[in-house]
C-alpha cells in the first residue's frame, strides 16, 4: 500500500465533491476480530497506547477485569468483559475488543457539520482530522457504537484511526501486530470476510456453536471491523454490541432527502455552535455509564 | 516440558489443569489456539475458577482446589474400566508388566506399607520389584520381608537387576493390576463427592479425554499442560505423577502433540533449575553429596543406577554415565586442582546434611540460626508463604543484601505496615540495597519451558549505578577469596582453587561462562567408533564425549553441545522447519542434545514405525541400521527394535514408571488423594488419614494451621493475572493502569450471604493474618457441593504489596496476600502449599 491509500472519498460538512470520490481502489481494508480466540490479555490495549503516544490514565477497579467502563479520548481500544450465562446454564466469559468499527456508512461523518473534521479514505478507514474539529460532539449522536470521545483540554474529538498512519505505510495496525493468539487479522475486506466465514463455519460444525457467525452489520453499510461471534444472534451479550445498528434517523434525514434544508440549517448550525461556544464554552461530553463491565 | 511450546500445535486434545496459560503464558497459549483452528483440537480446562483459559475451552470443570489426584485417579479408573488404554505401549514402554515385591501394600487406609508413625516416614524397602533372577521371569514366590524396623532409615537395597514380569498383565502383583486396584476406589461417585465436579460432568470429561484411544486406535494424541496450580500443594509432586501415569496409560508420552508439559512461571526458571537452583542437586540434576558419602567412589555408587529390568527388555540406563558427568563437573569447577589423587577434589564439594529448602531457610532465620541473606532476583517477603513470618525472620537477621531493580517489600521489611517508629529503631538488621540490571540490560541465555536455550543481547546498558548480577557476585567472590589468601581459614582450598579463568575476573563475560558450561577437552580425544578426534582445548560437541578420567571439563552435562567449535548454538535463528511439526532444529538450542521432544522413541511402535505416519518424529531405518528422523532421536541410535530397548532411557528400567519404586518418592509409589493441610472436609477415602502422612508442619509460634471448626471454612486459592508480572509491574504505570488495585474474587452466592457487593472493601483472614481488598463478585466461581455440603471457594491474585505506584500513593490497604498462606511443603519438591488453604471473609 502507498500513500494513495489515504485518498479521501467522503468528507464531513463539505459542500463540493470529495477529491477521491470516484477513485476506484482494488480493495477496502478490514480488521477481523475472532472473539472466540481472544483471551482478554489486553496486549492490543497497550499496543494502541504506545503507538499513539498515550501514557498513564488513572483507573479504578470496577468489579471486572475490564480496564475502564468504555473507551476514552486517549484510550481507543478496550476489551469488554462480560460474564454470560447461556440457556443450558453453562458460563461464558465473553471478551470483545471494542473500538471504532470504521463503518462503510459512517454516522459520525454524516452528522459532523465541520468541513473536513471527519474523512473516509478510499480504503474505508474513517479518520478524524482534529485540526478541523469544532468540538461540537455531533458525531457522538451519529455513531451507533458510542465511539467518538471528547478531549476536554483540546476540545476535540478522538477515536481509533485504524492506524491510518501505519496502514498507509503498508503496516498492519498496532493492535494486530501485538495480539499473541492471532485472534486479530488485517487485510482486504474480501479476505477478512472469507476468513471470518470459514472460522464461523468451523465453530458451527466442529465446536458446537450452532449460532456462530460474522458480525458485519448492514445497517451501516457493513463495517471495516468485523467480528466472529460464538452467537451472532446475541451481539448485545458482548458488552453492548448493537444487534442492528443504524445511523439515527434524524442524522440520516438531516443529510439525506432534506439535505438542502440541512445545508441551510448547517450554516445556522455552525453559526449557532460557534455562538454557543463563545457564550457558554465547549460542550462537555459525559461518557455514558454503559456496559455492565462483567458485573454479574 | 517433555515436549515444547510449538509442539502443542500438533495435539488433538489438550487438558489444561493446575495452570492458566491464556493468562500467564499468553504467547505460548497461541499454540493451543493453533491446534484448535488447524486440527479441530479440543480443550478441556479444569480449575477452581472459570479463567480466561476456560473462556476458550470446549469443556470446563470447576474443581475444588487440592483435589486433582482424586480427579486424575478417576480418569485412570475410567480409562482402564472402558479399555481406553494403549495396550502395546503400556506393555512394552512402561513397567505395567513388572511384578511388585510381596509385602507391598496399597493405601486403602491411607498408608502404604512401611509407615513409621514416630518419624512420619516410610521404610520403602517393600516398594520395589520382585527379583526375577532365579525364575527367568516366571514369578517366584518369595517369603514376605521382615517388617520394617522403626527408627533410623536404613539404606535401601538397589532395584533387582532382573525383574519378574507377567506379559499377560494378569498377575495380582503386576504393576498394572495394582494400578487397577489402587484407582478402583476412585469411582465417578467418589470423584463427585471429593472434587465437587458432578458425576455427569466428570464422565463427560473422562469420555472426551480418553476418546483419543477409542477402539485401540493409536493415531491420536493428547497433551496435558499444567503449572504451579499442581505443584503448590503438600502432595504436588504426586499430582504431576498421576498425570504422567495417565499419559503413559494412554500412550501419549514421547509423541508430537503429547507429553506432560510444565509451564514455567518465569522466563528462566528452567535454567535456574538446570543450574542447581535447588539445594539438593548439582548442575545437570546430579545429586548433592551427603556426609554419608565418604568418598567419591561411595558417592558415585549411591548416585549411579544400575539397570533393573525383566529379561526380554534391554535398558540403556543413561544415568550409568553419572561418573563422567560428575568428574567433568569437578574438573570444570576446580581445574588443575582436581586430580585423580584427590578424587577430583570431591572433598571440596559441600556435603548437605539437612533440608535447606526455601521455607526451611526462613524457618532457620526465624529461629535465629541463619544470620544473613543475599536476595537476588526474588522478593522473599512477598513470595511467602506466611510473609509475616518472613518479616519477623528478617528482623532477627544481622544483614540482608537485596539486588533488585525496584525498591521492594523485602528490602523494606523494616517499614512494612504495622511497624511503629519505635519498633523500627529496635530492628538491627543491616540492609544493603544494590541496584541491579534488568533483563533487557544483560546478555546471556534464558532457558524456556521447552528447554530451549536462547541467547539474547543487551538492549541498553544498566542505568546509573546499577550493575550486572554476575559482576556483583564476582566481586563478592574475589573479595572473599582475597581474605582467604591473606588471612587463611579453616578450609581455604575450595575457595582458592575455584576456577576463575575469565578474561575480566571482576566482570565475567557471560559468553565465557556459557562456554564453560558446555565444556571442553583437556586432552586430545578420539571417538573409538567413528575415529573423530577433538583437540585439547576444543569445546566438546556433546555430552557423549565426556570422560571420567579427567580429560574433559563440563559445567553442566545437559548443556554440552550448546556452544561448540561451530560457535554459539543458542544464538541460532534459522526459521526453517522441513517437517512442519514445529521442530525448528536450527533455532536456538535445546537440551538434551538439541532434541525437541523427549523420549521420542515412544512415538513409534515396538517395530520402530511411527504410531501416526502424519506426525513422523523419528523412526528406525533398516538400511542404515539406525534411528533417524525430523527430531534428534532420544535413544541409542543403533539399537535395533528387535533388541527391545525401552524408550525411557533415563530410568534404570528403560521403561516409563507407572509404579515409582524405592526412593523415587517420599510418599508412595502411586499417588493417593490427601486433603490439603487446611481442608474443610474429612478425607473421604480414609478419614483417619486426612493429610499426606509424611508431611510435617512447621513448629515455630508463627506457624498456625486452622480447620473448619476454628471458623475458617472458605477455601482460598491464589494466582497471577495477565496484566501483572509477580511483584514487579506494580511499579510500571502501564500495567497498573490495566489492573490498578488488588481484588478478591468471590462467588455471587457467598457475597449475597455476607451482604457484600462488587467493589466493597472486604477482609479475608486466615488463622495467620488478614488481607484487605475490593470485592470482585463473580459468576466465574460457583458454590460447590462437597460430600453433600455447600462449600465456597474464593481466589486472590498475588500481585500487590506495600511498595509500588498505588501502594506508595496510599490507594490500597498495602497488605500482602502471602500473609495468609501456611508454611507447609510438598515432601518431594519442598514447594509450599499456596493453593487451597482456609479463610473467612467479612465486610470491612
Ligand atoms: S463506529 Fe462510530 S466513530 Fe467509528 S466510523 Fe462508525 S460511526 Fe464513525
Ligand atoms: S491482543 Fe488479541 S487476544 Fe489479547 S486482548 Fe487483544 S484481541 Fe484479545
Amino acid at each position: 500500500m502507498s500513500q494513495a491509500t489515504l485518498a479521501i472519498k467522503k468528507i464531513s460538512g463539505h459542500p463540493g465533491p470529495a477529491p477521491g470520490a470516484d477513485v476506484e481502489r482494488d480493495y477496502q481494508v478490514a480488521k477481523l476480530i475472532d472473539t472466540t480466540t481472544c483471551i482478554g490479555c489486553k496486549a492490543c490495549e497497550v499496543a494502541c497506547l504506545e503507538w499513539n503516544g498515550y501514557t498513564f490514565t488513572e483507573t479504578t477497579f470496577d468489579n471486572s477485569y475490564q480496564t475502564m467502563p468504555s473507551t476514552a479520548w486517549n484510550y481507543w481500544n478496550l476489551i469488554k468483559f462480560n460474564e454470560h450465562e447461556r440457556e443450558d446454564g453453562t458460563l461464558q466469559l465473553l471478551m470483545r475488543k471494542d473500538q471504532c468499527m470504521h463503518c462503510a456508512d459512517p454516522g459520525c461523518l454524516m452528522a459532523c457539520p465541520a468541513d473536513g473534521a471527519i474523512v473516509q479514505y478510499t480504503n474505508g478507514i474513517v479518520d478524524f482530522q482534529q485540526q478541523n474539529c469544532i468540538g461540537c460532539g455531533y458525531c457522538v449522536s451519529g455513531c451507533p457504537f458510542d465511539i467518538p470521545k471528547f478531549n476536554p483540554t483540546t476540545k476535540k474529538m478522538f477515536k481509533c484511526t485504524l492506524c491510518s498512519d501505519r496502514v498507509s505505510q503498508g503496516l498492519e495496525p498496532a493492535c494486530i501486530k501485538s495480539c499473541p493468539t492471532g485472534c486479530l487479522h488485517f487485510g482486504s475486506k474480501e479476505d477478512m470476510t472469507y476468513l471470518a466465514e470459514s472460522r464461523a463455519k468451523q465453530l458451527r460444525e466442529n465446536f458446537g456453536f450452532e449460532k456462530a457467525g460474522v458480525y458485519d452489520p448492514a445497517g451501516v453499510g457493513g463495517t471495516g471491523v468485523i467480528y466472529v461471534l460464538h452467537d451472532v444472534t446475541d451481539p448485545e451479550a458482548y458488552g453492548g454490541l448493537p444487534k442492528d445498528p443504524h445511523i439515527p434517523w434524524v442524522v440520516r434525514f438531516w443529510k439525506g432527502p432534506a439535505k438542502w434544508i440541512g445545508n441551510l440549517a448547517m450554516l445556522f448550525g455552525v453559526l449557532g455552535v460557534t455562538l454557543h461556544y463563545f457564550r457558554y464554552g465547549p460542550k462537555e461530553i459525559h461518557p455514558p455509564k454503559n456496559g455492565d463491565g462483567g458485573k454479574p | 516440558m517433555t515436549n515444547g511450546w510449538i509442539d502443542i500445535k500438533n495435539t488433538d486434545l489438550a487438558l489444561v489443569m493446575g495452570g492458566n496459560p491464556a493468562e500467564n503464558h499468553p504467547c505460548g497459549f497461541k499454540w493451543v489456539i493453533e491446534a484448535k483452528r488447524n486440527r479441530n483440537a479440543k480443550l478441556i480446562v479444569v480449575d477452581p475458577r472459570f479463567t480466561r483459559t476456560a473462556a476458550t475451552s470446549d469443556l470446563f470443570c470447576q474443581i475444588r482446589a487440592g483435589t486433582d489426584i482424586a480427579f486424575l485417579g478417576g480418569m485412570i479408573n475410567y480409562a482402564i474400566a472402558n479399555n481406553r488404554i494403549a495396550h502395546d505401549y503400556l506393555l512394552n514402554y512402561t513397567n505395567a508388566a513388572f511384578i511388585v515385591k510381596e509385602g507391598f501394600k496399597l493405601p486403602e487406609d491411607g498408608l502404604y506399607s512401611g509407615f513409621d508413625h514416630a518419624t512420619q516416614t516410610y521404610d520403602r524397602s517393600t516398594w520395589t520389584y520382585e527379583d526375577g533372577s532365579d525364575s527367568g521371569g516366571v514369578v517366584a514366590s518369595h517369603a514376605a520381608p521382615a517388617a520394617a524396623a522403626p527408627g533410623a532409615p536404613k539404606p535401601l537395597p538397589p532395584l533387582p537387576a532382573k525383574v519378574a514380569y507377567d506379559l499377560t498383565l494378569q498377575h495380582p502383583r503386576c504393576v498394572f493390576q495394582l494400578l487397577k486396584q489402587q484407582y478402583s476406589r476412585y469411582t465417578p461417585e467418589m470423584v463427585e463427592r471429593v472434587t465437587g465436579i458432578s458425576k455427569d460432568q466428570f464422565l463427560k470429561t473422562a469420555e472426551l479425554f480418553t476418546s483419543i484411544r477409542k477402539d485401540g486406535d493409536m493415531k491420536k494424541v493428547a497433551t496435558i499442560i499444567y503449572a504451579v496450580g499442581w505443584t503448590q500443594h503438600s502432595f504436588g509432586t504426586q499430582t504431576i505423577r498421576t498425570a504422567a501415569m495417565l499419559q503413559l496409560l494412554l500412550g501419549n508420552v514421547g509423541r508430537a502433540g503429547g507429553g506432560v508439559n510444565a509451564l514455567r512461571g518465569h522466563s528462566n526458571i528452567q535454567g535456574a533449575t538446570d543450574l542447581a537452583g535447588v539445594f539438593d542437586i548439582l548442575p545437570g540434576y546430579l545429586k548433592v553429596p551427603t556426609p554419608a558419602d565418604g568418598d567419591l567412589a561411595a558417592y558415585l555408587k549411591r548416585t549411579t543406577p544400575t539397570s533393573s529390568k525383566p529379561n526380554p527388555w534391554d535398558s540403556y540406563n543413561y544415568w550409568s554415565n553419572t561418573p563422567k558427568f560428575t568428574v567433568s563437573l569437578l574438573k570444570s569447577m576446580y581445574g588443575d586442582a582436581a586430580t585423580k589423587e584427590n578424587q577430583w577434589a570431591f572433598d571440596y564439594l559441600p556435603k548437605v546434611d539437612r533440608n535447606y529448602s526455601w521455607t526451611q531457610i526462613w524457618d532457620n532465620m526465624y529461629r535465629g540460626s541463619v544470620k544473613g541473606l543475599l536476595a537476588f532476583g526474588m522478593n522473599g517477603v512477598a513470595i511467602g508463604p506466611d510473609s509475616q513470618k518472613n518479616i519477623e525472620a528478617l528482623k532477627k537477621a544481622d544483614f540482608l543484601v537485596v539486588g533488585e531493580i525496584y525498591p521492594d517489600e523485602t528490602s523494606e521489611f523494616w517499614r512494612s505496615p504495622g511497624i511503629t517508629l519505635d519498633e523500627m529503631k529496635t530492628i538491627q538488621t543491616t540492609v544493603y540495597r544494590l541496584p541491579c540490571a534488568g533483563f533487557a540490560e544483560k546478555d546471556g541465555t534464558m532457558t524456556n519451558s521447552a528447554r530451549w536455550l536462547q541467547w539474547k543481547y543487551a538492549a541498553v546498558p544498566p542505568p546509573g549505578d546499577a550493575r550486572l548480577d554476575q559482576d556483583i557476585l564476582a566481586q563478592i567472590f574475589l573479595k572473599v577469596r582475597g581474605l582467604y589468601q591473606t588471612r587463611g581459614g579453616k578450609f581455604p582450598d575450595p575457595i582458592l582453587n575455584l576456577t576463575w579463568a575469565y578474561s575480566d575476573p571482576q566482570h565475567p563475560p557471560l559468553a565465557e561462562v556459557a562456554k564453560e558450561l558446555n565444556g571442553k577437552a583437556l586432552a586430545d580425544l578420539t571417538d573409538p567408533k567413528t575415529q573423530v578426534t577433538i583437540k585439547k582445548g576444543q569445546q566438546v560437541p556433546g555430552f557423549a564425549w565426556l570422560k571420567d578420567d579427567g580429560t574433559t571439563a563440563c559445567g553442566n552435562w545437559l548443556y554440552a553441545g550448546s556452544w561448540t567449535e561451530a560457535g554459539n548454538q543458542m544464538a541460532r535463528r534459522d526459521t526453517s522447519d522441513p517437517s512442519g511439526l514445529g521442530v525448528y532444529q536450527n533455532w536456538a538450542w535445546s537440551w538434551p542434545a538439541n532434541r525437541r521432544v523427549m523420549y521420542n522413541r515412544a512415538s513409534c511402535d515396538p517395530s520402530g514405525k511411527p504410531w501416526d505416519a502424519s506426525r513422523k518424529q523419528v523412526w528406525w531405518n533398516e538400511t542404515a541400521q539406525s534411528w533417524v528422523g525430523n527430531d534428534v532421536p532420544d535413544f541409542k541410535l543403533d539399537s535395533n527394535p528387535k533388541d527391545h530397548m525401552g524408550p525411557f532411557i533415563m530410568n534404570p528400567e528403560g521403561v516409563g514408571r507407572i509404579f515409582g519404586p524405592l526412593a523415587a518418592f517420599a510418599d508412595g509409589p502411586f499417588p493417593e488423594h490427601y486433603e490439603p493441610i487446611e481442608s474443610p472436609v474429612a478425607n473421604l477415602f480414609h478419614p483417619n488419614q486426612p493429610n499426606n502422612p509424611v508431611v510435617k508442619k512447621m513448629k515455630t509460634p508463627a506457624d498456625k494451621y486452622a480447620g473448619p471448626n476454628d471458623g475458617y471454612n472458605v477455601i482460598c486459592t491464589t494466582y497471577r493475572l495477565t496484566e501483572h508480572y509477580h511483584y514487579w509491574t506494580k511499579n510500571n504505570p502501564m500495567n497498573v493502569q490495566l489492573v490498578p488495585e488488588p481484588f478478591i474474587e468471590l462467588p455471587v452466592e457467598l457475597a449475597q450471604e455476607l451482604g457484600i457487593k462488587g467493589n466493597d472493601k472486604i477482609k479475608v483472614s486466615s488463622i495467620r493474618s488478614y488481607y484487605i481488598a475490593k470485592a470482585f463478585v463473580t459468576k466465574r466461581i460457583k458454590p460447590m457441593m462437597i460430600d453433600g455440603k455447600k462449600t465456597y471457594q474464593i481466589g486472590i491474585p498475588i500481585h500487590q504489596g506495600y511498595r509500588g505506584i498505588q501502594e506508595d500513593a496510599g490507594r490500597d490497604a498495602r497488605t500482602i496476600l502471602n500473609r495468609l498462606t501456611p508454611t507447609v511443603v510438598d515432601p518431594n519438591a519442598y514447594t509450599p502449599e499456596f493453593k487451597g488453604f482456609l479463610v473467612k471473609v467479612e465486610k470491612v
